[in-house]
């Protein structure tokens, strides 16, 4: 691969990184000061923040790999709709706390084995990133796992929503593990131990994923119909209104600092 | 698709099991070598979760390498209006303290 096409397949894929940190970062924010207990709320912050520091050092890389002089700012809050190549999984709207907790653990699961490949990249930059996050990821993956058990085998209540809870998200968690070749301007990170196939993800986050939910009296049920395209830019309805929240101040006050 | 339910943010008062939650009192050891101090209370359906809670609420600067968590209705305290009795009678007693010793300057870190 030549330099410049390097540069800017690594962009590209710090980017699909860093939307979906942020992405569901802002989702999370949406819980500030309305999470079932105060304890809750200061634990999904933190999540939050992990994450939003997490975009901000691969959205940073991004625009520096791109080239075009495009700040973290620039790339979070410049950019429309189909530029964004999160996955929809983070784009889905809170729920109840039941949703929000099963969108968690299938994310964090997610990143957790992302990461700890990553923490082992060619590229310096993506390995020092990955190995800072994955410490974050194992406690965000804990966090959710925990709130699982107890809310999947606890009361006849909490046990309903899980079952709704899971078979809205489960669907979207497949798009994770599309594989990287599919776009073709990524195929070749692969090759050179920059990127890590996601196909290769699967099995450990299913098995991991499988016995937090087998532990909380869970089971999945087997869909067909998959969701896809966030990492081509093809987004949910809600997105839209999540972007126009998060974008509106800095469009509105180009220049504003507090 | 079905659809996930809404939050139930503010809407749905706390249930009973909710307001049940036990109070935790947590301790936080700050460094090897110290012991473990009281920081403040929470309340938690269960330890670990407890122990969660604590770390998010109590050591997000880094205060802390351990942490204890301890159900408040399992400390038995001293009562305060049982103060004079417990601890005045110290009060005058000073040969209970070590000063009655001359330490060598050769003894360091005593």
């Amino acid at each position: 691969m030549s330099e410049p096409l390097l540069d800017t397949a690594v962009a590209r894929y710090c980017l699909a990184l860093g939307d979906d940190a942020l992405v569901l970062s802002h989702r999370l924010c949406e819980w500030a000061a309305n999470s079932p207990v105060i304890e809750e709320d200061v634990a999904l912050m933190n999540i939050a923040l992990d994450l939003i520091g997490q975009a901000r050092s691969f959205l940073s890389y991004a625009g520096e790999r791109e080239g075009a002089g495009r700040t973290e700012d620039d790339l979070a809050y410049l950019r429309s709709e189909r530029d964004f190549c999160n996955v929809q999984l983070v784009e889905m709207a809170n729920g109840d706390f039941a949703t929000t907790m099963t969108r968690q653990l299938l994310f964090s699961a997610y990143q957790y084995e992302l990461y700890e490949r990553l923490s082992s990249s060619a590229d310096t930059q993506i390995a020092a990133i990955s190995a800072k996050a994955f410490k974050e990821v194992t406690y965000h993956r804990d966090h959710a796992a925990t709130w699982v058990v107890r809310l999947g085998d606890g009361t006849e209540e909490s046990h309903r929503r899980m079952v709704v809870a899971l078979n809205a998200v489960w669907p979207y968690a497949g798009e994770l593990f599309d594989p990287l070749g599919s776009d073709p301007s990524l195929g070749g990170l692969v090759e050179q131990h920059v990127a890590c196939d996601p196909v290769s993800l699967h099995e450990p986050w299913s098995a991991y994923v499988t016995s937090v939910l087998a532990q909380a009296t869970l089971e999945v049920t087997t869909t067909t119909w998959t969701p896809a395209g966030g990492r081509g830019g093809l987004h949910t309805e809600g997105f839209g209104y999540l972007l126009a929240e998060m974008q509106h101040l800095h469009r509105s006050f180009p220049e504003a600092t507090w | 698709m079905p659809t996930p339910e809404r939050g139930g943010a503010g809407v749905v008062p706390p249930s009973p099991a909710r307001q049940q939650w036990p109070l935790w009192e947590v301790f936080v050891r700050p460094r090897r070598g110290l012991s473990h101090t009281h920081t403040g209370s929470l309340h938690a359906p269960d330890a670990e979760l407890a122990l969660r809670n604590a770390r998010d609420l109590y050591t997000r600067r880094q205060e802390g390498v351990s942490i204890w968590v301890v159900r408040s209705s399992d400390i038995t305290a001293s009562a305060p209006d049982e103060k004079d009795a417990f601890f005045d009678p110290a009060g005058d007693k000073v040969y209970r303290h070590p000063t009655f010793y001359e330490i060598p300057d050769e003894v360091e870190h005593l």
